[in-house]
């Protein structure tokens, strides 16, 4: 899968309230409303300002968590990004 | 319209016309205690019709409209007028309502808090209520509770009482017949019979109660409690809500804030006497 790029909702533009295991997230632009679970409130609150690949957004979560298997987490962080591009909550950067 | 009337229901101001005297004659006899400012504009507008007018004379029956028409809206013969009417009123109110965040939700109140009920058509939300309120709780709504958006207290929407099937014959023995409206047979939702609130409830209908305790009852089965967890409550709350997505960052805000605040937990029970006895028990646990 190449590594593509995404960029987090500009600041404001996500309204996230953690709900026990769910977090629900109202989008403002698009008016939705979005429940997650992890590991997804977590990848948003690790995007940063700037572009964000899957390696870089991985790195970023293994320092965060103390996760191991670098590789396994790159893969998954990459189909949740898709699907979090799918949900309009990032874009392609 | 020939026949108008005007009802305030919470804070709804109806105003319900109708081709014919029975179904106005009948809601102004359920509703003859409640508040009425005839010079408040309505807030709701319920028009209950003919299909064609020779009809009227023919085979009468009742099509419902208003601010909001649903295509399949059911022609009902004209001696289901008041369950017309009742339905033209709920769906006005589900489908226009702005101000407050809008449950599918029964409401009782006790020391200024309120346990409120969600549940689907058989849950048994509606008879729970109409039980609490006749006893040591205010019933502050069998349909509909209302959710203050800025502050997050619950507002009551009283209207008369929906029994159904079984229900009628439990209710009907604790209360004074004069509060019962007509028995109606063979509706599409079975036999249903209207119950005028208490006057203790109607005179407080305006008044706004801190939610204490949600409960998600089911009828049925062996009693059983089920702690819920904030998360699953929101996500059945706005399931139950009818403006939830209109009211955009508001309903979002207001939804949370409930989940949040209130305990929630699923119920199932046997019989009215069960389901009674689970609502006391967690109440006195919630507010202790």
């Amino acid at each position: 899968m190449t590594d593509r790029a995404y960029r987090a909702a500009p600041r404001g533009a996500l309204r996230i309230e953690p709900l026990g295991e769910l977090t629900a997230i109202f989008d403002r632009r698009s008016m939705q409303t979005h429940l997650v679970v992890a590991p997804l409130p977590e990848m948003l609150a690790l995007m940063g300002d700037g572009p964000c690949d899957a390696a870089l957004l991985a790195k970023r979560l293994e320092t965060a968590f103390d996760l191991d298997d670098v590789e396994d987490v790159r893969a998954r962080v990459a189909e949740r990004l898709a699907e979090l591009a799918a949900m309009g909550l990032v874009a392609a950067a | 319209m020939k026949y108008v009337s005007r009802i305030a229901v919470g804070p709804v101001q109806f105003r319900i016309g109708s081709e014919w005297r029975e179904p106005v004659a009948a809601l102004d006899r359920l509703y003859a205690a409640y508040p009425r400012d005839d010079a408040r504009p309505a807030d709701a507008t319920v028009r209950l019709f003919a299909a064609r007018p020779w009809r009227r004379w023919l085979r009468p029956s009742v099509h419902i409209g208003g601010d909001f028409v649903v295509p399949d809206a059911l022609p009902l013969p004209l001696s289901m007028g008041l369950l017309a009417a009742e339905m033209a009123m709920n769906l006005q109110v589900a489908l226009g309502w702005r101000r407050h965040l809008l449950l599918h939700a029964s409401a009782v109140a006790r020391d200024g808090r309120a346990l409120i009920m969600s549940g689907q058509s058989g849950s048994g939300k509606s008879t729970l209520a109409a039980l609490l309120g006749e006893g040591a709780w205010r019933l502050m709504g069998d349909e509909f509770t209302l959710i203050d958006l800025a502050g997050g207290d619950a507002l009551a929407f009283p209207r008369a009482v929906s029994l159904k099937n079984q229900a009628i014959a439990e209710v009907a023995a604790r209360v004074d017949p004069a509060r019962l409206g007509p028995l109606m047979t063979g509706t599409p939702k079975g036999d249903i019979r209207h119950l005028i609130p208490r006057a203790d409830a109607i005179a407080a209908m305006h008044q706004p109660v801190r939610p204490a305790l949600l409960l998600f009852p089911r009828f049925g089965g062996e009693t059983a409690i089920e702690p819920m967890g904030e998360g699953e409550a929101f996500v059945r709350l706005t399931e139950a809500s009818t403006n939830y997505v209109a009211l955009g960052e508001a309903g979002f805000a207001a939804l949370t804030r409930l989940v949040r605040e209130v305990p929630a937990f699923g119920i199932s029970y046997p019989d009215s006497a069960a389901g009674i006895a689970l609502a006391e028990q967690l109440w006195a646990e919630a507010t202790q």
